[in-house]
């Protein structure tokens, strides 16, 4: 540079810098990158409305920009190396599949803010990259909760899609509340093996009624199995969103992914110069879960259990995994009074006492 | 009356004027489509075309992209066009690719952790070998049984993407991943890299080897008896036989081929952009793979221009989205669009336009 | 254990989708085109019935509504291929990557809506009489015109004039228009009937079968539709069979979980797919039949040259 550029330009920064009202006119950028599209009325669209959250906290000081159904590997890497050259100051990546590309664009990014959902953390794992989750199994406890009160055959379908850690955790947790409320309960659980697939997720649902069960448990996320249901006369749970539109019956409580508070907390964090690394699990405390509206369909007493249970978990009396619970093979997993831990909880891959049936391997 | 009349040989003004008369076409219509949505239809295309190109922000990054998403293109497309000359419809290409992938990954992390030199080519052997065994199915089904082959290839990609499931849950699963689904990461440990060969090209073996197949089927098919025989067989099949073409050795040649180009392409994806086995680490190259074979008109130049030409299109593509907010799916009707266009101006190499009724003669 | 009656019950509904889609390309496969763009074609019925039921309330408008819209993109691909001769696989492939894109935008704003719900024919009573009842009165009026255009469509191959015309087209068009028949014609009129019946199919979808519309419904319904022409031979009455042994098998696997019994999930997960591949095997290696079958012309670029 000659002189009188690095004149002008010591000049603009001392401007810069006297006026940091002024400075505040470049937009905070947020970059969003989502797996599905965001009308898929489920995980998506559930980040969706957290990002339009961040819009409505912060107005005119944000700026956010989405990319819809990117592939896991090099075109997610792509995609948020074009949001950053582009301006984005900070990346929400939303699925456990885009840890490779998140970690390696914030290699070559350190000074933009990363948030990986249902990631984890490693020795690896660069300093500007944040993990973030929700205890969905929380959730799962008051609606197995609900679930074993509300059956009358005693079987209690579940739709389940991958056999991975999170989606064990909620069969489990399920399980266990709904056993507390009605020992002779069964669970029978399908996999699916996709997270969405409406076609499947009905026939699935009236593959585990043809079994006998009279309410269903899902963790796949369309609402076909709500229709399946409502033509039976049986009870099932929204899953992600709040799938209101089912209310009174057949959706008598539902789980919402809630990540609005979340995001603008860490948004206000990273516009703030106070964020940092962390490994978030957040729970119905925190509003991460949420418990859609138990409605009149179940009966005052359960609808005041389970509230009750939720209102427990959510002041930190009552941990949904706390012994004495065994494992599968009988062996001893937890002892009377002590709760499992995180890292034991994210890494689940065994079923509880009691459940019959295998995990696919 | 429009009446075509076909020419002797096809019009080489034509040919070399109708991709390009195509992308203009579909630049107006796809910019009336942008319009339509509410979105200036200039810059849109100027971003879908020109940014990954040129613009100062994207340009540098973007460019060498093009080789990574345009190289497994090429190399399936090239496999799948000898097939496709021939009248041999291989359309499970994405199939091929995931048994590539699995055998090539699985090959290489039986070795971990040694970082011999020998296990990357080790690796590439395994892959084309997985991929040409999963085509030989439907080529033996065909050659003995005389199964149609679209149907089996078609059907086997559904089987494939279960085995992948069940080995990026189980048999594949990195033991040190905390119970997460995934492979270890292969482009990341020298034994199974498949590192970028020079700087900020983007080139990995997977790129090197699509050029060599580029020069390799010109060299088959322009100077090789056998591509005479592939020639002969799409467009005189009695006559191929006459000449001591043997379909049996045709087909099961062909399918070979292009399965093993397949699942060296999943293979290099997986170990060098993608970097590890994944439940969805495929995106559908087998399938875009089929359109940018046609869109090359079979040839192999013509591929190798037709998958830089589909690669620009999700490049930009990408960022008509983050930058314009563009759906999706609005870019998938492009590209749609493109392809529809580019058949219907084909017929003007092929056949003259005439007005009017035919003299009688 | 499984019971059989609810099996059959499920798997005919589940089946319906796809068997629409199937008999409708094996019409056009009859006259000798290979249309690969049947998933683009449901995907806009599906799209288009959505809307325009939400819109009217009325399910059969949107019924109606699917069939046309599936209709009218059909004619893009006829256009294409019988006027402007263009290659008809990659002309398919083309249309199903633009019907999904267009699909998709056309139904964002519909995201989380309930359609207006079909009525089944038969009264709730009927559907409580032992075995016939679920099986065969339990349905909306969507089934059974699947199973009746399927006899339709076999009758007319087999025993009406406009089928035999239909079938010497597929069979050489040169000399079928050499004996003065409009070969165009006939095959765009068979490419619309085949999106009318993809577009029926997925309408039956989005109106029925979840009921409600997501960008990419159809997941693949479109190409076992495909796979399950050929596996019929082209024939109207094995295509149900095909649609309903896949829609059986898919159930069936679903149940086998239910119930525990303790096959490998992976294994049952692509049960359906392999279960095809060998009956299909087992079919065309039967030399007596399967040469009869495909239509000769499938594929075949028709060019009047008089």
């Amino acid at each position: 540079m000659t002189k009188f550029t690095k004149l002008l330009a010591t000049a603009a920064v001392a401007v810069g810098l006297a006026l940091p009202a002024v400075a505040q006119e470049d937009p905070f950028q947020i970059g969003y990158v989502y797996v599905g599209p965001v009308g898929d009325y489920g995980w998506t669209w559930t980040h969706d409305q957290g990002r339009q959250a961040v819009e409505a906290a912060y107005g005119d000081r944000v700026e956010t920009v989405y990319a819809e159904n990117v592939p896991e590997g090099a075109d997610a890497e792509r995609v948020m190396t074009q949001m950053i050259l582009g301006g984005a100051d900070m990346i929400l990546t939303t699925s456990f599949g885009y840890r490779e590309a998140t970690e390696n664009v914030a290699r070559q990014f350190p000074d933009v803010h990363f948030e990986h959902a249902t990631g984890y953390l490693d020795d690896n794992s660069p300093s500007n990259v944040a993990v973030y989750s929700a205890r969905f199994y929380e959730g799962r406890a008051v609606m197995g909760h609900i679930a074993g009160h509300m059956t009358e055959s005693n079987i209690v379908g579940y739709i389940a899609s991958y056999p991975i850690p999170e989606v064990i955790r909620g069969i489990n947790s399920a399980f266990i509340h709904a056993r507390q409320v009605n020992p002779d309960v069964e669970f029978r659980v399908v996999w699916a093996y996709t997270w969405f697939d409406p076609a499947v997720e009905a026939d699935a649902a009236q593959a585990l009624l043809d079994a006998g069960a009279d309410v269903i448990l899902q963790h796949t996320d369309s609402t076909a199995p709500m229709t399946v249901l409502a033509a039976a006369g049986a009870y099932g749970f929204g899953q992600a969103s709040d799938m209101i539109q089912f209310a009174p019956a057949p959706r008598i409580s539902s789980i919402m992914d809630q990540w609005g508070d979340y995001y603008v907390r860490r948004v206000g964090e990273a516009m703030d110069g106070t964020w940092a690394q962390s490994n978030t699990w957040e729970g119905i405390a925190d509003g991460m879960v949420g418990i859609g509206e138990i409605t009149d369909a179940i009966p005052a007493e359960v609808r005041a259990s389970a509230t009750a249970l939720r209102d427990a978990i959510a002041a930190g009396t009552y941990q949904p995994f706390t012994g004495p619970i065994n494992r599968q093979d009988g062996s001893v997993w937890l002892a009377a009074g002590e709760t499992a831990d995180d890292l034991t909880l994210a890494t689940l891959r065994f079923y509880v006492e009691g459940l019959t049936g295998d995990i696919p391997n | 009356m429009i009446r075509l009349i076909k020419r002797p040989t096809p019009s080489r003004g034509w040919i070399v004027a109708t991709p390009v008369l195509a992308v203009i076409v579909t630049m107006i219509a796809g910019g009336i489509m942008f319009a339509l949505l509410g979105k200036d239809p200039f810059e849109a295309i100027r971003i879908i075309f020109l940014d990954p190109l040129f613009d100062d922000r994207f340009a540098a990054y973007s460019r060498p992209q093009l080789l990574v998403k345009a190289g497994p293109l090429i190399l399936i497309a090239i496999g799948l066009s000898l097939g496709f000359r021939a009248g041999i419809w291989n359309i499970g290409a994405e199939g091929q690719y995931i048994i590539g992938a699995i055998c090539g990954a699985g090959f290489g992390l039986a070795f971990y952790p040694s970082e011999n030199v020998l296990i990357f080519p080790g690796m590439v052997m395994a892959g084309a070998l997985g991929g040409w065994a999963w085509a030989m199915i439907p080529g033996i089904l065909k050659t003995r049984f005389r199964t149609n082959e679209i149907l089996v290839s078609l059907l086997l990609v559904y089987v494939a993407e279960a085995i992948l499931a069940s080995a990026a849950t189980n048999w594949l699963r990195n033991p040190d991943g905390a119970g997460f689904p995934g492979s270890r990461n292969l482009s990341r440990h020298a034994g199974t890299a498949n590192p970028e060969l020079l700087a900020n090209t983007g080139m990995h073996w997977g790129v090197v080897a699509a050029f060599i197949a580029v020069i390799a089927a010109y060299v088959l098919l322009n100077k090789h008896v056998l591509g005479y025989q592939i020639k002969l067989a799409g467009q005189a099949p009695r006559a191929a036989r006459f000449a001591g073409v043997n379909p049996t050795r045709l087909v099961l040649l062909c399918l070979g081929v292009s399965g093993a180009l397949a699942g060296m392409a999943g293979l290099f994806e997986v170990s060098g952009p993608a970097g590890q086995i994944s439940i969805d680490f495929n995106v559908g190259y087998g399938f875009t793979a089929i359109i940018v074979a046609f869109l090359g008109r079979l040839h192999p130049v013509g591929i190798l221009l037709a998958g830089l030409l589909m690669a620009l299109t999700y490049i930009g593509g990408e960022l008509a989205q983050l930058m314009m907010g563009i759906p999706a799916s609005a870019i998938q009707a492009f590209q749609g669009m493109l392809l529809f266009f580019l058949l219907a101006l084909d017929v003007l190499s092929n056949y003259q336009i005439k007005f009017g009724r035919e003299a009688v003669t | 254990m499984i019971d059989p009656i609810t099996l059959i019950t499920a798997l005919i509904a589940t089946s319906t989708p796809i068997l629409l889609a199937a008999i409708g390309e094996l019409v056009v496969e009859k006259s000798g085109v290979l249309n690969l763009g049947v998933e683009g074609m449901m995907i806009i019925g599906a799209v288009c019935g959505f809307m325009v039921a939400v819109g009217t309330g009325s399910p059969w408008l949107g019924f109606v509504a699917g069939m046309a819209g599936a209709t009218a993109l059909s004619l893009v691909f006829a256009f294409l291929t019988q006027v402007l001769l263009s290659n008809q696989v990659a002309t398919g492939l083309a249309l199903t990557l633009f019907g999904l894109g267009l699909a998709a935008l056309l139904g964002e704003p519909y995201a989380g809506i309930i359609p207006p719900p079909t009525s089944d024919v038969f009264p709730q009573a009927m559907h409580a009489i032992p075995v016939i009842g679920p099986i065969l009165l339990s349905h909306d009026i969507i089934i059974y015109l699947s199973v009746a255009l399927v006899a339709a469509t076999w009758f007319v191959l087999k025993h009406t004039r406009v089928g035999l015309i239909l079938r010497a087209v597929g069979e050489n068009h040169d000399a079928a228009h050499a004996l003065g028949y409009k070969v165009v014609r006939i095959r765009v009129l068979a490419i619309m009937f085949g999106g009318a019946c993809a577009g029926l199919g997925g309408a039956y979808l989005s109106l029925v079968r979840v009921p409600s519309w997501t960008e990419g419904m159809t997941v693949g319904a479109g190409w076992i539709a495909l796979a399950i022409v050929v596996f019929a031979s082209w024939k109207p009455w094995r295509a149900l069979i095909g649609a309903y042994l896949f829609g059986g098998i898919a159930a069936l696997q679903l149940r086998l979980q239910a119930a525990e019994i303790g096959v490998p999930v992976a294994l049952l997960d692509a049960s359906p797919y392999l279960v095809t591949i060998i009956v299909l095997v087992v079919i065309s290696s039967d030399r007596s039949r399967a040469a009869l079958n495909a239509p000769a012309a499938l594929g075949r670029v028709f060019h009047a040259t008089s």
